[in-house]
């Protein structure tokens, strides 16, 4: 006879009993995100096929509208600018990731070599920034792009901007300002991934004649693969739908698909709309976490 | 494989220190071209330091490694024709065997058909033809280690380095592999330089033997000289079991507590140590004519293959063949050769 008990954290029980305890466990968190995640998002697809009163309140009359808007099919034609704000925010928030990734390698190995004790010095400088809200960091963006600030007067320099101006608003400041939002987010998994890397690979890739990219790809890539994952849909996604920062640092002519949507739901009043812009973007995000989870099969979060 | 580049490796001053420690002070050493040589010596010795800085893993502080002709000193690991078998063995886990295997060929770019040729070769000389496409992870220690040597091996390096290769498999296989391992030497004719902190897997591989203490290389030689004559208490007692008598020289022997004792090499100090190995003090029922000693047994440990003695007076240890049984309180007579006593240097 099969024996159908397992053992579960140093102690022998059943599978029905694990299911039991399992769920008990798990209830919380379950009621929390059934509450404040599922009812809501049921409510929004709902909302996005309603209609837009006259006043900007709510009208309960199904239409496709919405969705029509969304690719471009509007009043005057075919005119896809909903799509190219969003397309704009996909690159936005490769872009903002890709730079990240880049700054965090030398980063979470700079901090891995420090002695144990400076090392935590370290992690929490790069940490800070979480402790201050977001836009106040942005606005601190402001005082350091000043015109009288050597940023701003080096810029000049090279003929960049005029004389004068300070080197905001602009699509450049709106990468400045994104990318220290969301470095740490890629920098802490990176780090807890290089901290545990195994150097004798890196060693023996280096015995066994290897160039410097060579070691990177092949000892050191594959090694950290798990914190770059959750580093880039920690940041990837967020990046995406962000509109604090392009709002403040971009100026009002440089949208993304958040400002699209904080537009319809503030001052434009349109909340079908908006809902089914957001609709776009979640869609949007499940399939890019799809293709990543198809394309890295072990995604470690932290 | 190899025949005609002999290339011997001189090691020249070599010395380490990290930070304030001193790990290897001024090591001269010659590996000749072609042998099996050891370096053993408990961990913290410096012997995997050594070995790190012979592969290019680790810069000395000063001092040359010369190859054939060449100082290859400044040259980084990725640019010496030296491969290494890594304790941990340091497979690539997200490439088969195969490409493990081919790893070292393909960063020097060697054209695909010589690739395919060479890892063949390799895989069928240590037995992984079966294994070609599979990942590391899917394999036991043991063929862990032969794709690790397999890896090692295709480029054709003049010496092969092995840190601790057996320390992660069980004693029955490790005794195999020591056997295994020596005779690829033999076939390839590449030198190889193993690390180990085990006496008898150097013992068993070995052409020469180098002990090291303290970041010194203390006596260097073939088995039988390190195991018949060490040269120290240090390396008698690192070898395998050793009695130690304390002695002072006397005419054509030495006066001990236990009396006066023939010598065939006299030694050069006039107060010191003579030692001989528990296996070779022969057990008598009457009185030897030379060299020896009443004792009470003590205690008798069986072992299998033979006796271990502990004997009074004097704590010695004896080994004698399991046919004859002894029980604590017998009384026999032992004789120490004079010629298996050696007087240790300082």
């Amino acid at each position: 006879m099969k024996d159908n008990r397992i053992l579960w954290r140093g102690e022998l029980t059943t599978r029905r009993t694990l299911y039991k305890r399992g769920f008990g466990y798990l209830s919380s968190g379950f009621l929390w995100l059934m509450i404040f995640l599922l009812v809501p998002s049921i409510l929004f697809i709902a909302v996005s096929f309603a209609t837009r009163g006259e006043w900007g309140d709510l009208v309960w009359k199904f239409t496709w509208e919405n969705y029509q808007r969304f690719f471009g099919f509007g009043y005057f034609g075919w005119a896809p600018d909903t799509l190219l704000i969003m397309l704009r925010s996909i690159i936005v928030g490769f872009v903002t990731t890709l730079i990240s990734v880049i700054f965090s390698y030398p980063l979470s190995f700079f901090i891995a070599s420090r002695p144990p004790r400076s090392r935590y010095f370290w992690l929490t400088v790069v940490i800070i920034p979480f402790w201050t809200n977001m836009v106040i960091r942005t606005y601190a963006w402001f005082y350091l792009l000043d015109p009288a600030l050597p940023l701003a007067k080096l810029a000049a320099f090279f003929g960049i901007i005029p004389e004068g101006m300070p080197l905001y608003p602009n699509e450049f400041a709106v990468y400045l300002g994104m990318v220290s939002v969301f470095l740490p987010f890629v920098t802490l998994p990176l780090y807890s991934s290089v901290e545990k890397l195994d150097w004798s690979l890196v060693e023996a890739a280096q015995d066994l004649y290897s160039s410097r990219i060579r070691v990177f790809m092949q000892a050191i890539l594959p090694q950290t693969i798990p914190g770059l994952g959750v580093g880039i849909i920690l940041t990837f996604v967020p990046a995406m739908a962000t509109f604090v920062v392009p709002d403040l640092l971009g100026g009002a002519k440089y949208m993304l698909i958040g400002n699209l949507i904080q537009q319809q739901f503030d001052s434009s009043r349109d909340w079908p709309y908006g809902a089914a812009v957001s609709m776009g973007l979640m869609v949007l995000t499940m399939i890019s976490l799809q293709i990543y989870t198809r394309g890295g099969k072990e995604i470690e979060i932290l | 494989m190899k025949t005609e580049n002999k290339k011997n490796l001189i090691i020249q001053d070599v010395e380490k220190s990290f930070d304030s420690v001193h790990v290897l002070k001024k090591v001269n050493q010659v590996i000749n071209s072609g042998e099996f040589f050891t370096l053993l010596g408990p961990s913290g010795c410096g012997k995997t330091t050594l070995l790190r800085i012979i592969a290019g893993l680790e810069i000395p502080t000063s001092g040359k490694i010369i190859l054939g002709n060449e100082d290859i000193t400044p040259l980084p690991a990725s640019k010496r024709q030296i491969n290494m078998v890594f304790q941990s063995y340091a497979l690539f886990p997200h490439l088969t065997i195969y490409e493990n295997v081919a790893f070292g060929l393909r960063s020097r770019k060697i054209n695909p058909d010589e690739i395919k040729r060479r890892v063949e070769n390799g895989l069928e000389m240590l037995v992984l033809g079966e294994m070609r496409d599979r990942l590391p992870s899917q394999l036991s220690g043991g063929q862990k280690q032969r794709v690790a040597l397999a890896r090692a091996l295709v480029n054709e390096p003049d010496i092969l380095l092995l840190d601790e290769p057996m320390s992660a498999l069980d004693a029955k296989l490790r005794a195999q592999v020591q056997e295994d391992l020596r005779n690829l030497q033999r076939k390839l004719g590449t030198t190889f330089i193993l690390v180990t902190h085990d006496q008898n897997e150097a013992l068993v591989c070995s052409d020469r033997i180098a002990v090291m203490d303290n970041g010194h290389i203390v006596q260097c030689g073939s088995p039988e000289e390190v195991y018949d004559y060490p040269c120290s208490k240090y390396v008698a007692e690192f070898l395998g079991a050793a009695n130690m008598i304390t002695a002072k020289r006397a005419e054509g022997g030495v006066d001990t507590e236990f009396g006066f004792f023939y010598l065939d090499r006299m030694p050069d100090w006039n107060e010191g140590l003579i030692t001989i190995r528990p296996e070779w003090i022969k057990i008598s029922e009457t009185k030897p004519e030379r060299n020896g000693l009443y004792a009470t047994v003590d205690d008798s440990v069986y072992r299998g293959t033979n006796f271990d003695l502990l004997l009074s007076p004097g704590n010695l240890r004896v080994r004698t063949s399991s046919y004859k049984h002894f029980q604590p309180g017998d009384k026999i007579w032992l004789e120490l050769t004079a010629s298996d006593l050696v007087a240790l240097g300082e």
